[in-house]
């Protein structure tokens, strides 16, 4: 009698131990909220959230003080742009060419592939782009500054490729046989079928692998700062040097900026921002996988 | 890119470059403390974040009923896979390194990277436990065994190489992240190797970007050696993940 007890009281510790465990998990992120909330709201204290959010100027570490966080974004949205506009058409094209026309032989050497590709550290792709892309740029378009934002927008998009092409291939894959076999019938051709049936079909799919992939470039940290270097700027030019909110959140870290003084607290405003940014598209990445998914029977 | 890093890189590998500390003498340089460092990390990330990471996802396939709170467990977990690792590291700096007074110490930095590989562990994790086909829990229950007993003697096991495999592949992008760790103050120049979990310390992704920002031909090329040494290290981690994948699944026939 006794021993069942003791096994009963030991059934529910385990289940409660385990609970716990992934309790961490909400933790985390209320502990992410958390911290950016509170040191947020202390920095808008200082900073009125208007002139943050609407300001052009983001100068921090110079007197007068600006901080206006839009040359930032604006930064960190010609990163994304840029990385999109390699990614995003290469990585439909793999995944139609993956999903589509691949022979199995084939397949098992480029999965494996891109699969290496996705693992590798993002420093080792700021490298890649110091040493190998930006000597490149420099020589087809003369007078690119060392640090610019078309090479930090290049090793991002070879980031983010498989990411999509993975994504998008199982959208595309799990499109039932029988639609490609019904165009067939109709006489299409391959390329026919590949386009104007498997991919309207898997669309939402991969259109939330593009969101995630956008998503993934914004939050890029290590390639854009060691690449698209230090100054925060308004501009719209690909060769200049611009700073993204990843590579500025690096620069203050490695600085001696003092706990508690106001740049301390910007790299949580900015942290913020990303935050919401990032967040905003995973939730609507998955929303739209889920909300407008063709259902097969 | 690999042909880039090996053509510049390879000169400078050697043994001694292995085994001797930062330097300002690009000559002299090496990467012992960064190695040392990340070992370190690896080994603490692994402490703690495998069996967090594993009795999470126990308790999300076996035990957790369809509620709201689950259901926001799993939502939750899905958001965070997402978070860019910057964010870790914001985090880590104000929750370990200020908060709980550890400094820019191995121990800050092992539990930011176990919060940022954590949802990677239980997303895979549960794939695996969901592959082991409920049959052989009922003929556990059948023979009178209790949850837990069925969970640790006949569902663990038999997910344990797809668990091993995915655990594998979490760390192998805990050791590549350099992002967090600058975050939280991992120094660049550290001429001794850490001794206790609470010693300064630093790490081969973040030599590599120090290295990397320099302007000097010389520590391009060091940068470039140091990567090779990373990258040898993932591959290693990743065959050793396929080869318990492809060892395993071969026993293992329902």
């Amino acid at each position: 009698m006794d021993r069942l007890r003791i096994q009963r009281i030991r059934e529910l510790a385990i289940e409660k131990t385990l609970f716990l465990c992934a309790l961490v998990s909400v933790l985390t992120t209320m502990g992410i909220v958390l911290v950016l909330v509170f040191e947020t709201l202390s920095f808008f204290e200082e900073v009125p959230i208007l002139e943050f959010l609407t300001g052009t100027t983001w100068a921090p570490s110079f007197r007068p003080q600006h901080f206006g966080v839009l040359p930032l974004i604006n930064g960190t949205l010609m990163i994304a742009l840029g990385a999109a506009v390699i990614a995003l058409p290469l990585g439909i094209a793999s995944a139609i060419y993956l999903s589509e026309y691949a022979k199995p032989g084939v397949k098992a050497v480029v999965k494996p592939v891109l699969e290496i590709l996705a693992g590798i550290p993002t420093v080792v792709y700021g490298y890649f782009a110091i040493s190998f892309i930006t000597p490149l740029i420099r020589e087809v378009v003369p007078g690119t500054n060392i640090f610019n934002a078309a090479s930090a927008s290049i090793v991002v998009g070879i980031m983010i490729l498989p990411m999509v092409s993975s994504l998008s291939e199982d959208a595309m894959r799990s499109v039932p046989g029988a639609l490609r076999e019904g165009a067939y019938a109709l006489g299409s051709t391959k390329f026919d079928v590949s386009t104007k049936i498997v991919v309207p079909a898997a669309l939402s799919g991969i259109i939330a692998s593009f969101i995630l992939a956008i998503s993934r470039a914004i939050g890029e940290t290590m390639a854009v700062t060691l690449a698209a270097g230090a100054t925060a700027k308004m501009t719209l030019n690909f060769f200049e040097s611009i700073q993204t909110m990843t590579a500025y959140i690096v620069q203050v870290s490695l600085g001696d900026t003092p706990y508690g003084s106001i740049e301390y607290r910007t790299i949580f405003a900015v942290g913020a921002v990303l935050f919401v940014m990032t967040f905003i598209m995973n939730i609507a990445s998955m929303w739209i996988k889920n909300r407008y998914r063709e259902v097969y029977t | 890119m690999l042909w880039d890093a090996w053509d510049k890189g390879a000169d400078w590998l050697s043994i001694k470059f292995l085994t001797s500390f930062p330097s300002r003498f690009p000559e002299e340089a090496g990467i012992k403390s960064a190695l040392m460092g990340s070992i370190w990390l690896m080994v603490l990330t692994a402490i703690m974040s495998i069996p967090m990471g594993i009795g999470s996802a126990v308790y999300l396939e076996e035990y957790a009923r369809k509620s709201i709170l689950t259901q926001l467990i799993e939502l939750n977990i899905s958001n965070l896979a997402g978070v860019p690792s910057i964010v870790y590291g914001i985090l880590g700096l104000a929750l370990f390194v200020r908060g709980l007074n550890m400094e820019r110490s191995l121990i800050s930095g092992a539990l930011t990277l176990t919060l940022l590989i954590l949802p990677i562990i239980i997303i895979s994790s549960r794939e695996a436990i969901r592959a082991v086909p409920s049959s052989i829990r009922d003929a556990s229950y059948a023979l009178g065994a209790t949850k837990w007993q069925t969970i640790s003697y006949h569902v663990l096991p038999a997910a344990i190489p797809g668990i091993l495999t995915g655990n594998i592949l979490a760390l192998s992008r805990a050791i590549g992240e350099a992002a967090p760790l600058l975050m939280i103050g991992a120094l660049t120049f550290i001429a001794f190797t850490p001794e206790s979990i609470f010693d300064p310390f630093t790490a081969l992704p973040i030599q590599i970007f120090n290295w990397a920002s320099r302007p000097q031909a010389e520590f391009q090329y060091l940068a470039a050696a140091a990567i090779l040494v990373l990258l040898a290290l993932l591959m290693t981690m990743n065959a050793a993940a396929i080869i318990i994948r492809n060892k395993y699944q071969k026993n293992l026939k329902w």
